[in-house]
């Protein structure tokens, strides 16, 4: 019974973690850019929550619908303005300019919202439970984590292979040039890339935000297990980026159950051995 | 080692004397020529480094108002032997970075020539600092850091201690006996659920001999440790599970405020709620436990300093409520710990300076240092009487957080380990 218990938090741990990742994986799959601002954009996504709930004291989960727009835009101008510069054959100049763009993210948040720990309160919803049965529980927040992140995915992998801007993203991935003679226009498309995953950054943000306390300096400490769930279930493909947070999750609680110490060191003993033995992922893109 | 040691002291001294003479053979005829009636003073400069940025600014934030209270009160500079000296307080950012720290500790010491340097908050800023002013022979006073992590961080002998460095905070035997003493009287099965991370502090308050597992057990505590969880964790399960396993009405450790929010929203979608639950680090700064809502009532900390501490500042005359609320008209934010002990150092560096027989010598300035007897805003302050040399304890209460009618305030239940600071309250449990 415990050990369920502990599988099962760790799954839905999982969630998060593919939530944090999924964006990640997005940008990666499209145009190869590792994005290292990542954590400090999900921050930045709860400080924009902390603005909406408190202007317009909104239910921060519902506070989503407001962040993800602003996300989005400002995605697809931080795309069109800075990142389509750097992009090119070379991985290394997007890389630099994302890290930039961390340390910038970090410190104009000090300066406006000090380096106060803040927190969206969600109340009652924060500690109800959902039972399940002889005595286990689950919470209704990382339940509900769980499923936005499933949802995401879904919704995701709908657009990218039943939508026609799905077909020119996958285009523009495969092969940019050819698919810059067929008409596209890569930047549009890339911009278009970045709003989407800034867009899952802002709903990664408010549950961040909900969840627990956050300040300007939390956003490298949360990119890790992104990173890591995209390696562990292969580089551009989103399902597999769900299975790799669950993967990790799970790994973790394991890991946990045996000595709290051992927690993080079996999420990163797996993707260790992930590396090792299957260096493109358990499920890496396959496309004809 | 001692060898090296040696080189660089005889190296660093004659630098700094012959660059001393220098500057004050440029300096002399300008100052002579604009003030001739004093001589000889020149500008004191204290170094200040506080982490104003990082992980750890919250400790720095009240740093720009006490620095402004203190550049008032020392416009016209201080008196030493009958002579008045401007005084220059130069503040530096470590960026809660060790690294930076000591680079701008240095800076300080090479640059700026401070004649005494000071530092604030945990030990990733104090230690830096004052290793750099150990091996530059250069006076350094630092506060707001637990002793043991400060003094055996720092690989210090208790039977040799410091030439040069000094410090004045509590220890982890003084959180031990409060938290305790705050448990005691309170009706629970004594059985402890104990949550420590994997860093300096988790691992000494964990420590099997010298920290919290030998002082239960004496004091007849059962604990449940499932051992040392890495910080930014984000599930606690393993750790909730046991507890309600054994029993624990208690829940006690060290922890950053992210893990604890994960921690304590985890406690309650899992069904487990414990009577008292004290936290050391998490629970200091009232922005935590505001962010925490409801689920932040009657949780319970350590207490080094507040508006009900008996205490007065050598400087501005204010007493501690009266600091507080001199913060809070002016910040229009809540009091915190920290103001009391940031401004505390600047009363010791002052005093030292003032009473310092000879301002040229360093060695004279360090021999004031280790003369202090005055009683600062967060209460006396006189080394001699500490654990170790180099060491001397303020007093440390605890208490819990209550929600009033104009929101969380602080209250002291237990004042066993400091009689002289009042109780403002009688501790209640959770559940």
């Amino acid at each position: 019974m415990e050990w369920a218990n502990v599988i099962l938090q760790g799954i839905l741990v999982g969630g998060l973690y593919a939530l944090f990742a999924t964006g990640l994986s997005l940008i990666f799959g499209v145009m190869r850019l590792v994005n290292i601002a990542h954590g400090d954009l999900i921050v930045l996504a709860a400080y924009v929550a902390l603005l909406c709930v408190t202007q317009t004291s909104i239910h921060p989960l519902l506070a989503i619908f407001l962040v993800a727009p602003v996300m989005a835009v400002a995605g697809y101008g931080l795309q069109r303005i800075l990142f389509n510069r750097t992009l090119g054959a070379d991985l290394l100049p997007p890389l630099l300019v994302s890290f930039g763009l961390s340390v910038i993210i970090q410190n104009v948040l000090l300066q406006i919202f000090t380096a106060d720990s803040r927190k969206l309160s969600a109340g009652a919803i924060e500690t109800a439970t959902v039972p399940i049965f002889n005595g286990l529980a689950v919470g209704v927040l990382p339940l509900l984590m769980f499923v936005a992140a499933v949802a995401i995915i879904a919704a995701l992998q709908f657009m990218f292979y039943s939508l026609p801007i799905g077909r020119a993203l996958r285009a523009t991935s495969d092969d940019p040039e050819v698919a810059r003679l067929m008409g596209y226009d890569n930047r549009h498309l890339f911009g278009v890339a970045m709003a989407l995953s800034l867009a899952v950054v802002a709903v990664a943000g408010v549950f961040l935000a909900v969840r627990a306390n956050f300040d300007p300096a939390l956003g490298p400490s949360r990119l890790i297990y992104g990173f890591e769930a995209v390696i562990i279930g292969g580089l551009g493909n989103l399902w597999g980026t769900l299975a790799g947070g669950v993967i990790l999750g799970v790994a973790q609680a394991i890991g946990a159950k045996i000595d709290p110490g051992w927690q993080l060191l079996a999420g990163h003993l797996v993707f260790l051995a992930v590396l090792a033995f299957r260096p493109e992922g358990l499920f890496p893109k396959v496309d004809g | 080692m001692r060898e090296s040691d040696k080189m660089i002291k005889t190296s660093g001294s004659t630098r700094r004397q012959v660059v001393r003479a220098g500057a004050a053979a440029l300096a002399a005829p300008a100052i002579l020529r604009v003030i001739p009636a004093h001589a000889q003073s020149r500008t004191l400069k204290i170094g200040f480094v506080s982490p104003r940025s990082g992980p750890l600014a919250g400790f720095a934030e009240a740093d720009d108002f006490i620095l402004s209270q203190v550049r008032q009160v020392i416009g016209q500079g201080i008196t030493n032997n009958g002579v008045r000296y401007p005084v220059e307080i130069i503040v530096k950012d470590s960026q809660s970075n060790p690294n930076r720290a000591a680079e701008v500790a240095a800076e300080l010491i090479n640059g700026d020539k401070v004649d005494i340097i000071t530092a604030i908050a945990a030990p990733e800023t104090t230690n830096p600092v004052a290793d750099q002013a150990e091996a530059n022979e250069i006076p350094c006073v630092t506060t707001n850091c637990p002793w043991q992590p400060y003094f055996f961080g720092r690989n210090g002998d208790p039977k040799k201690g410091f030439d040069w460095t000094y410090h004045f905070f509590w220890g982890l035997e003084d959180v031990i006996a409060a938290f305790l003493s705050m448990w005691d009287g309170m009706p629970t099965n004594k059985v402890v659920g104990g949550i420590f991370p994997n860093d300096a502090d988790g691992n000494a308050w964990g420590d099997p001999k010298l920290g919290l597992p030998p002082a239960l057990a004496k004091a007849g505590y059962k604990l449940i440790d499932t051992g040392r969880y890495t910080p930014m964790s984000n599930d606690f399960t393993a750790q909730i599970s046991a507890y309600k396993q054994a029993g624990c009405e208690i829940v006690t450790g060290n922890m950053i405020p992210p893990d604890f929010a994960t921690f304590w929203a985890q406690c309650a979608q899992q069904g487990f709620k414990p009577k008292i639950v004290t936290i050391g680090k998490a629970l200091l700064f009232p922005s935590v436990i505001n962010s925490l809502g409801d689920r932040g009532d009657g949780l319970s900390t350590e207490i080094w300093w507040g508006p009900t501490h008996p205490f007065k500042s050598s400087l501005t005359g204010q007493s501690a409520k009266e600091m507080t609320d001199a913060y809070m008209a002016a910040t229009k934010r809540p009091w915190t710990q920290p103001i009391g002990f940031t401004h505390s150092l600047f009363e010791v560096t002052l005093d030292v300076l003032k009473r310092a027989k000879d301002l040229k010598s360093p060695k004279s300035i360090v021999s004031a240092i280790a003369e202090t007897n005055i009683g600062t805003i967060v209460g006396p302050v006189k080394w001699g009487n500490g654990p170790v040399k180099n060491v001397t304890k303020t007093e440390l209460v605890a208490g819990q957080w209550i929600k009033g009618p104009n929101g969380f305030e602080l209250v002291i239940t237990t004042n066993k380990p400091a009689p002289d600071i009042p109780v403002g309250g009688k501790m209640k449990p959770l559940v």
